[in-house]
């Protein structure tokens, strides 16, 4: 039982859990909310604004990692939880994953219940939504593996010991106890649960999600 | 939100297709603003930042291509480059066959195909950073590990590509007496060409962002051995005095390279549609 002792591991997971389910949450709804607009919508600038998604997808974080770090820093962001939920939860990507999806949903579906009268949010909430388990399946997934795993976001911002999550945690064991590998085995198990956990209880969607929508890593 | 959404169902009359709009704008803001704040307005300042020099403490100073032109000559740059590249020509290759042979032989009709299909998957769930310890532990810092995250991506974009092949062609191949290598090499392959190339640029802008296990296993050395773009920003923008505007240039290099594999991907995904 030493690895809860020899650092504080279960702040760590508890950090870990928090940050993972509110960017996970965030992403879910913000995405799948604005990809129903850019799928089944018209209006004026949509091709403008996806643009300017797209155009994002190819940058990598770590490109402006550093202006980005900069950034928060001057609004006072560094060393909290909302800095890393801020830099995670808005992504081109989860737009872009989630507009594929709803393409290819049959637009009579929406038609018919404009004509029922339903409002665009009814729309989304009622029809679009339970019609998309596989590819919230995949997102849930994606994000909830990547942000679990994250390594160097929670290194740049979060340097207090009760703020950082269990990724950082178990390079703490390499650099202050580099001989016990027992014990960092135990404590990467623990990481790794959560993320079983999930994939597990979602699987069954996933290669049908990444199928449907022709996914990019 | 909500203020929104009482903006969108409004009592007075209004052009319907402005009221589109603003109810399209509703749905998009939520995510498209954090999306500006947090991941445009870094990226515009990072390509400014590119042609300045700052340490975060004194003034920002414009110096033109001054950091570009340091480049050529940062002996620490040219072996992160060098590795980066090194790093992607070994790793793509390799990790496309482990994908492809995974995908294939877990799209047969095998008992408890679920089973290993979880298990295959398994090295993308775990994180690099436990994985990566325990390849610091076995102390043979090989390529596997990553390897295996990565093959573990491309085997479920390969497995889905599988989903759309046609089994009618390979069921008509069979009968003209093809074994299977002929089936898999001249009826299978081909038809997963459009999947193979999205692997492809898949993995090399993923393994041009290799992070996690330098600064696992090595930290970036022997002296500079094993150091990669992305490390080696990290190192200049907050490891001891911070260069912002050096780690930008950094940046556009790197961003530069992904930016190339992405317009091949995009030529070579407009010639599959015509």
């Amino acid at each position: 039982m030493d690895i809860w002792t020899k650092i504080p591991l279960l702040t760590f997971i508890k950090n870990s859990a928090k940050l993972t389910i509110i960017v996970t949450l965030l992403q879910l709804f913000t995405s799948s909310f604005a990809a129903y607009a850019f799928a089944k919508m018209e209006f004026k600038g949509k091709n403008a604004l996806f643009l300017g998604y797209i155009a994002t997808i190819a940058v990598p974080w770590q490109a402006y990692m550093v202006p980005q770090f900069m950034m928060m820093r001057s609004w006072n962001l560094n060393n909290t939880h909302l800095a890393i939920i801020c830099l995670q939860a808005f992504s081109a990507f989860g737009v872009f994953l989630m507009k594929r999806f709803y393409e290819g949903v049959p637009s009579e579906l929406c038609e018919a219940a404009r004509i029922d009268g339903l409002s665009e949010y009814g729309i989304w909430a009622r029809i679009m939504l339970p019609l998309s388990k596989p590819v919230l399946s995949t997102l849930t997934i994606i994000t909830f593996v990547n942000t679990w795993n994250d390594f160097l976001g929670p290194l740049i911002y979060l340097t207090k010991t009760e703020l950082k999550t269990i990724q950082i945690g178990l390079r703490m064991f390499i650099s202050q106890y580099s001989a016990e590998y027992g014990l960092i085995m135990a404590a990467s198990v623990i990481a790794l649960i959560p993320v079983l956990v999930i994939f597990l209880a979602l699987q069954k969607h996933f290669v049908q999600g990444v199928a449907s929508t022709g996914l990019k890593g | 939100m909500a203020t929104k959404a009482v903006a969108g169902s409004d009592k007075k009359p209004m052009k319907k297709e402005t009221r589109n709009t603003l109810i399209a704008y509703s749905f998009i803001a939520p995510n498209f603003i954090g999306f500006c704040v947090f991941t445009l307005v870094p990226m515009v300042f990072a390509i400014a930042l590119a042609f300045c020099s700052w340490d975060g403490v004194n003034a920002i100073e414009f110096v033109g291509f001054q950091n570009f032109i340091d480049l050529v000559t940062d002996k620490t740059f040219l072996a992160a480059f060098k590795n980066t590249i090194v790093y992607s020509v070994a790793v793509v290759p390799l990790t496309l066959v482990c994908a492809l042979g995974l995908a294939v032989s877990l799209n047969q009709p095998i008992k408890g195909r679920n089973f290993f299909r979880t298990v295959a998957f398994f090295p993308y769930v775990a994180s690099l950073v436990a994985v990566a310890a325990v390849w610091n532990m076995i102390f043979s810092p090989s390529m596997g590990p990553v390897n295996m995250i990565l093959s573990a991506l491309g085997m479920v974009m390969y497995l889905a590509g599988l989903q759309g092949t046609n089994p009618e062609l390979e069921e008509a191949a069979e009968l003209d007496g093809a074994n299977r290598w002929q089936v898999f090499w001249h009826i299978t392959l081909p038809q997963l060409r459009p999947t193979t190339f999205l692997v492809v640029v898949t993995l090399t802008i993923a393994s041009f962002k290799v992070y996690d296990q330098m600064y696992m296993i090595t930290q970036g050395g022997p002296g500079n051995a094993t150091i990669t773009l992305v490390y080696y920003i990290y190192n200049v923008a907050f490891v001891n005095t911070p260069k912002y505007g050096y780690a930008s240039a950094v940046a556009m290099v790197l961003f530069i390279l992904v930016l190339i594999v992405t317009i091949i991907q995009f030529r070579g995904s407009s010639n599959d549609d015509t």
